[in-house]
């Protein structure tokens, strides 16, 4: 009998793409934004990034094995959460709100919802949400010791003028992921091009963003104004990083178009006519939540079925 | 101009160079010979012979039964051995005639014509039908029904696909290089029975010498054109071959003539060629034998019947232990536990691999990546019909299309969490098209 071969229904070969190799893209396609956060914040911004990370994986970890489930870490994708979660935070937050970020992100958003795939919003946002309402003055505290002054974003929105290369290149206060659109945008093309991710949402958003900024923002067509919103905070971060969670994105393409433009007017709404200059974690999970209802509202057409003899 | 294609689709690894310079060379059966009296689509066919009758190469040993059905032949000369129940490449047990081969190939007379020009349309399809042509791609439809439509005059396009879309087949490419007249011949047999038709050659753009030479073959034949297509999996499914080079789109419940089209694979229309010509019934077909664990992968003339042991045999063996083997081609292939099952009217190739890529990589948790949805030719969204079908949700399942799945793998292959979503989408079509007959 040992001579029977394996049998499987079909097809019975597989993509060398495995979920593991997907999250270890990713991890790449976010060093380069994490090295310039390091090298423009110095050392505190590397210890938050090496705490966050131990966080989300420990916790993930630790759950598991209490639960007497399989162990997941393998797949890399609380490094991830834990990473973006770290990029999201000033680099003058103590340790511990890594800590408790990472063990939010994890338990309340991830694991009690089944784990991966399961979440309904980003863990790593809905972390940093939960951070920035319990502990707004740590969270919105970007002293440190390059930068004194208001983030770009703040300083645009009370009509100072601002040095938009300098943002492009990052070397503005923010947080530790968020301030280098040339880091950013050189990781998104890295996953652009493994196919990791695609432009639609990032596009849509963006887009979208820009449209309404130039409608609602009170400055016209304005150049200088709209690189500024394009440059400052964490717009680059979200449209490609976070927006793009497969999770919690609709999963076909025409709800991707509508989840994108949806984001860019939240977004819009929440820069220019809410409290706070930044609106982009709150635009994400908010779309997070409206996935289902996008989902339903936008089921793709089987092929064939318009029933004409010509396409 | 844009490549003809269909949205969707993937690029596995293709293999075809193991195989396919390599000329075909024709394999003599040396054991018994194992006829399946269910080889097509339809009802089985019905045994004519009894248990110790002689028969002769090419001699009907099975009749059509009823209207979808095809009749069988013998391929060799011997004496009928047994009829009785044998394993075939799909697992089951199925009803067969067992011939002892002989070893002398006496053949019956055929009745050749010089020209099909003499034959009416009827006598032409009625050839097709009494030859036992059927679908040889891989479905096993009776030839002689696709070709006697409704209103015939409705038909605007032939095509014949020669796509071999599948990864390691080079039988469709070997035919082609080797006996493209015949092809080109069949074809215009078939061109015969539509006045309104224009035939479509369609190739892949991996092929182009093929092409080519299909081109300069044709190239005084108003009615003939090659169209190359992009190469991307499955380009030679019926209703992807039809849109890529007619622009017309069917779903399932259509069939090719609804969009105006005949849809035939390259070893049926040259097994027309053989059934309206020569009047020599489909006998044999060619068997691509490759994969890693086979020592001189190549392709193979195959007369029907011959166990698979003997093709492994011809192709020299196995130079490492085979882990998985499957009949046909890895995208849509059986596996098999063991080879003592015949070739049958169907079987496009014999892969045997030293390693199983399902059975090595550990179904996970769906991360909703996306990855199913961007392959799906039919344009549906896989995962979710995946978890319909796992939970039974019928409704949902059909609700959104379920039954516009083609199974043609697809989704399975380039699911990074190697969910089996295939395999249970085909699980939940099965039981609704067993539902539907019950009504």
């Amino acid at each position: 009998m040992s001579d029977l071969m394996k049998v499987s229904s079909n097809p019975h070969v597989r993509s060398k793409v495995t979920t593991s190799s997907i999250m270890l893209a990713v991890i790449v396609a976010l060093l380069p934004a994490a090295g310039f956060g390091i090298y423009n914040f110095g050392v505190d911004a590397l210890i938050l990034i090496v705490v966050t990370v131990a966080t989300t994986v420990f916790t993930e970890y630790a759950y598991e094995k209490l639960m007497g489930k399989k162990v997941t870490i393998g797949d890399y994708s609380s490094v991830v959460t834990g990473l973006l979660l770290a990029l999201n935070l000033p680099s003058s937050a103590p340790w511990w709100i890594g800590v408790l970020g990472g063990m939010f992100a994890i338990l309340a958003v991830k694991m009690l919802f089944g784990g991966l795939g399961q979440n309904f919003m980003n863990p790593a946002l809905a972390a940093r949400c939960f951070l920035l309402i319990s502990f707004t003055s740590i969270m919105t505290n970007f002293e440190c010791d390059t930068y004194t002054g208001a983030t770009p974003l703040a300083a645009l929105k009370s009509g100072e003028s601002l040095d938009i290369l300098s943002m492009v290149i990052g070397k503005t206060s923010g947080t530790i992921g968020e301030t280098s659109m040339i880091a950013i945008v050189l990781g998104a093309c890295f996953l652009v091009l493994l196919g990791v991710i695609d432009l639609r949402i990032p596009g849509s958003y963006i887009v979208s963003f820009v449209i309404f900024i130039c409608l609602f923002g009170g400055h016209g067509v304005n150049t200088a104004y709209i690189s500024a919103h394009l440059a400052g905070g964490g717009l680059m971060l979200g449209a490609f990083f976070m927006a793009t969670d497969y999770v919690t994105r609709p999963i076909t393409k025409a709800g991707q178009y509508v989840f994108g433009i949806l984001l860019g007017i939240l977004t819009g709404i929440f820069r220019i006519f809410g409290p706070s200059a930044e609106g982009v974690s709150y635009a994400i999970i908010i779309g997070n939540l409206l996935v289902p209802l996008i989902e339903k509202s936008t089921p793709p057409k089987a092929f064939g079925t318009k029933g004409g003899k010509r396409a | 101009m844009a490549k003809l294609t269909f949205v969707g689709g993937i690029h596995p690894f293709d293999g075809k160079d193991m195989s396919k310079d390599k000329p075909i060379k024709e394999v003599l059966p040396k054991g018994d010979l194992v006829y399946p009296l269910s080889q097509h689509i339809g009802a089985p066919a019905t045994p004519i012979v009894a248990k110790g009758d002689h028969v002769l190469t090419g001699q009907k040993i099975a009749e059509a039964s009823g209207f979808v059905s095809a009749p069988i032949y013998a391929t060799v000369s011997g004496t009928v051995k047994a009829i009785e129940p044998r394993r075939v490449v799909t697992g089951d047990n199925v009803m067969s005639i067992v011939v002892e081969n002989d070893g002398r190939y006496s053949e019956v007379a055929y009745s050749p014509v010089d020209s099909y020009e003499e034959l009416t349309k009827e006598q032409i399809i009625g050839r097709v039908k009494e030859a036992g042509v059927v679908g040889m791609g891989g479905a096993g439809f009776p030839t002689f029904i696709k070709l006697s439509p409704k209103e015939p005059e409705k038909i605007e396009y032939v095509i014949v696909n020669c796509a071999e879309c599948e990864p390691y087949l080079t039988s469709d490419y070997r035919r082609m290089l080797e006996e493209p007249e015949k092809l080109v011949q069949g074809l215009k047999i078939i061109l015969h029975l539509f006045g309104n038709a224009r035939g479509i050659l369609a190739v892949e753009d991996n092929k182009p010498d093929c092409i080519e030479l299909l081109k300069k073959l044709t190239k005084d034949e108003g009615r003939i054109s090659v169209k190359a297509l992009k190469t991307k999996y499955p380009q030679g499914a019926e209703r992807q071959i039809i849109f890529a080079s007619t622009g017309r789109s069917i779903n399932s419940s259509m069939l090719p003539a609804d969009a105006g089209c005949v849809v035939d694979n390259v070893d049926t229309v040259v097994a027309v060629y053989h059934a309206v010509m020569l009047g020599k019934p489909l006998m044999n077909r060619i068997v691509t034998v490759t994969g890693d664990a086979i020592a001189d992968p190549r392709n193979f003339i195959v007369r029907i019947g011959t166990n698979y042991h003997e093709l492994v045999e011809e192709a020299g063996g196995f130079k490492e232990k085979p882990v998985k083997i499957i009949s046909g081609g890895p995208m849509m292939g059986f596996g098999i536990f063991d080879l003592d099952v015949p070739t049958t009217k169907t079987a496009s190739a014999l892969l045997c691999l030293t390693q199983d890529d399902v059975s090595r990589m550990e179904p996970s948790a769906c991360i909703n990546c996306g990855k199913c949805v961007e392959a799906c030719p039919s344009r549906i969204v896989p995962r979710r019909l995946a978890d319909y079908a796992e939970s039974y949700r019928e409704e949902a399942f059909l609700a959104e299309n379920g039954m516009e799945c083609c199974e043609c793998g697809c989704c399975s292959y380039v699911c990074p969490a190697k969910r089996p979503l295939t395999q249970t989408i085909k699980s939940m079509r099965k039981m609704q098209l067993a539902k539907r007959k019950k009504k």
